[in-house]
């Protein structure tokens, strides 16, 4: 009993991870109609920043600074953000779709680095010693997650309450005028790439909140955290509940990773140790069939767009 | 070793330039960026392995080392593969163009459709590598210091022949010129009564055949594994629009600064970094010239 309580602890701990990975895709995406395929490239950032930041000093790598839990935070924010800002300035203001391209290529390349970059982020070994928040005062694991999830909890409710606000002032209406129509946002004098760039700055800061937020939860860091289908599981995840609501996000995130980690526990289960590599391609498939199939059947999502920001006026 | 450098290149630039024709047809007359469209490389390449497990790769002929049976391997496979792309639009694509649904939305879809075929593979054949054939061969000198494997320079013969012929086919016949038109101006090309869901599917068949070429001469060299066109990605749409979207000429001239680019990068750089290379010329083309070598300014 007490197992499948701690594995709960732990599945809602990364379901809110990804969730605040969710909720910075649902602000590009979402919100301002910006194809970022490079999710995992912007989360990885974040972690091995934080990592680099806060793991104490090792000999043999550059960085680990030791620094305290909250400067790997701003600076995993800062790092995530600032390569968002490069990527934008060569693709955001060309067709929508070399977006797509260009944020895949960020993605493969942070993966090399990642690789073969053994001297600051330990290779395909990556590294452990990543100090966990609170694991001064938690001290058995148990204690801790359930702190940690508290801690997590509590930055999710922060994060959606000022995304929330942020959407709901001219900046957010502004963000959904330039997608919708951005001749018309464009000649009331809104700068359009200017608000394109906001928010994809924003929305992958976001995700290397979660990435920095993710290292700090498990204390290591190593490339195969930070595959290609990680993306492809938050666009579900915000397919799926619905793009350009913010709720409907992170009930997608539960929805779709609580689907991958049942099929996963079902594969595991049900298929011959054997054939284990058939079972993991088709967890992949469901994926790809959900994102298709919700495109199809379901355009809209569990939830829908939130509309209240586009209702008239009341007087 | 530089000599040596730019072959292998040249190379891997034939291959690149096959399937990087399809994306750029894709982005050009489809109008989307068909993420999708490596998994056709791999397919082609696996659809020629059912064959040639069914024939063998023929005994070696002359230099090589497959026969006939490697070549009509490659043919079926290239039909197959086209009515795979065909198909994969009529469940996936065209439901969604029917509904008028964003660009973006068929970007997706390519997203999951790619998901879906590339672990199809996965399922049926393992993650495990395979070989067409496991014969040796020795290479030849070329040039002075420059040596290639006779089936190398099979595949460069073949492809310069297919990009000629394929030229002159868009050059010369109606379909070529309707498909020159759509990737122009599809408003009007519908307008001057060119039927185009037809011509969609042509283009699909032809993308996929060209794609399944790709794959199979990727296969050849020296193997398959699920991952081998996925792990081409960039280098398409690289290539694809670095050349300039929609020219033919200009994907071949894209897919060989591409191959170019990530071999001779390996005499500055690590190994490691080879595939970085089509992403840092994207950004440098995007940059400074969107509209690409070959392009001209919408």
């Amino acid at each position: 009993m007490i197992g499948l309580f701690s594995y709960l602890v732990f599945f809602a701990c990364v379901v809110l991870i990804l969730g605040i990975v969710a909720l910075g895709l649902n602000l590009q995406w979402g919100y301002t109609g910006l194809f970022n395929a490079g999710v995992v490239g912007f989360y990885a950032i974040g972690a091995y920043t934080h990592a680099i930041l806060t793991a104490a000093p090792k000999p043999e790598l550059i960085g680990n600074l030791g620094l305290p839990w909250i400067v790997g935070i701003l600076g995993a924010m800062a790092a995530s953000g600032l390569a968002a800002w490069v990527v934008g300035l060569a693709t955001i203001r060309l067709r929508d779709d070399y977006l797509a391209i260009a944020t895949f290529g960020i993605a493969t390349v942070i993966q090399l680095v990642t690789l073969n970059w053994e001297a600051l982020t330990g290779g395909g070994n990556g590294f452990s010693g990543i100090p966990r928040p609170l694991s001064g005062w938690l001290t058995t694991p148990f204690s801790f997650n359930l702190g940690y999830l508290a801690l997590l909890a509590g930055i999710v409710v922060l994060v959606t309450l000022a995304l929330d606000a942020m959407l709901a002032a001219p900046w957010g209406r502004a963000l959904r005028a330039v997608r919708e129509d951005e001749q018309a946002a464009v000649s009331l004098g809104k700068d359009a790439t200017s608000f394109r760039l906001q928010a994809f700055v924003l929305g992958s800061m976001l995700m290397g909140l979660a990435g920095a937020l993710y290292v700090g939860f498990i204390g290591f860091v190593s490339p195969f955290d930070f595959l290609p289908i990680l993306t492809f599981q938050v666009w579900a995840m915000v397919i799926v509940g619905g793009s350009g609501n913010n709720r409907g996000a992170l009930l997608g995130t539960l929805v779709v990773w609580g689907l991958w980690a049942a099929s996963g526990i079902a594969v595991t289960k049900l298929v011959p140790p054997a054939y284990a590599a058939q079972g993991g391609a088709v967890q992949v498939i469901l994926i790809g069939l959900l994102l298709v199939l919700s495109l199809l059947f379901r355009p809209g999502g569990l939830l829908g767009e939130n509309s209240i920001n586009s209702k008239p006026a009341r007087d | 070793m530089l000599g040596q450098t730019i072959a292998d290149g040249i190379l891997t630039g034939a291959i690149v330039a096959l399937g990087a024709i399809g994306v750029s047809f894709g982005l050009q007359i489809l109008r989307f960026a068909n993420f999708a469209h490596s998994e056709l490389l791999t397919w082609g390449a696996y659809l020629a392995l059912v064959f040639v497990s069914f024939f063998g790769p023929g005994t070696p002929t002359g230099p090589f080392t497959f026969g006939w049976q490697l070549v009509a391997a490659m043919l079926l496979a290239g039909g197959l593969t086209g009515l795979l792309a065909w198909l994969v639009d009529l469940l996936v694509f065209r439901p969604l163009r029917a509904r008028g649904a964003p660009r973006l939305s068929l970007v997706f879809a390519a997203f999951g459709a790619a998901l879906i075929l590339r672990h199809v593979i996965v399922l049926i054949w393992g993650h495990g590598t395979h070989a067409y054939t496991r014969e040796l061969q020795i290479a030849v000198e070329v040039l002075p210091d420059v040596r290639m494997l006779p089936d190398q320079l099979f595949i460069l013969g073949v492809t310069v022949v297919t990009v000629a012929a394929l030229h002159l086919y868009l050059t010369y016949s109606r379909t070529g010129m309707a498909m020159r038109a759509m990737a122009e101006n599809p408003a009007l090309t519908r307008a001057c009564g060119v039927e185009v869901e037809g011509l969609v599917r042509w283009t699909w068949i032809l993308s996929g055949a060209l794609a399944a070429m790709a794959g199979v001469f990727l296969g050849l060299t020296p193997q398959l594994h699920p991952e081998m066109g996925a792990s081409l990605l960039l280098a398409l749409f690289a290539a694809a629009i670095l050349g300039g979207v929609g020219s033919l000429p200009g994907a071949v001239v894209g897919g060989l600064l591409v191959g170019l680019s990530e071999n001779v990068s390996t005499l500055f750089v690590s190994t490691g970094y080879k595939t970085a290379m089509p992403f840092v010329l994207l950004l440098l083309v995007l940059f400074f010239r969107p509209q690409g070598l070959f392009g001209r300014k919408s």
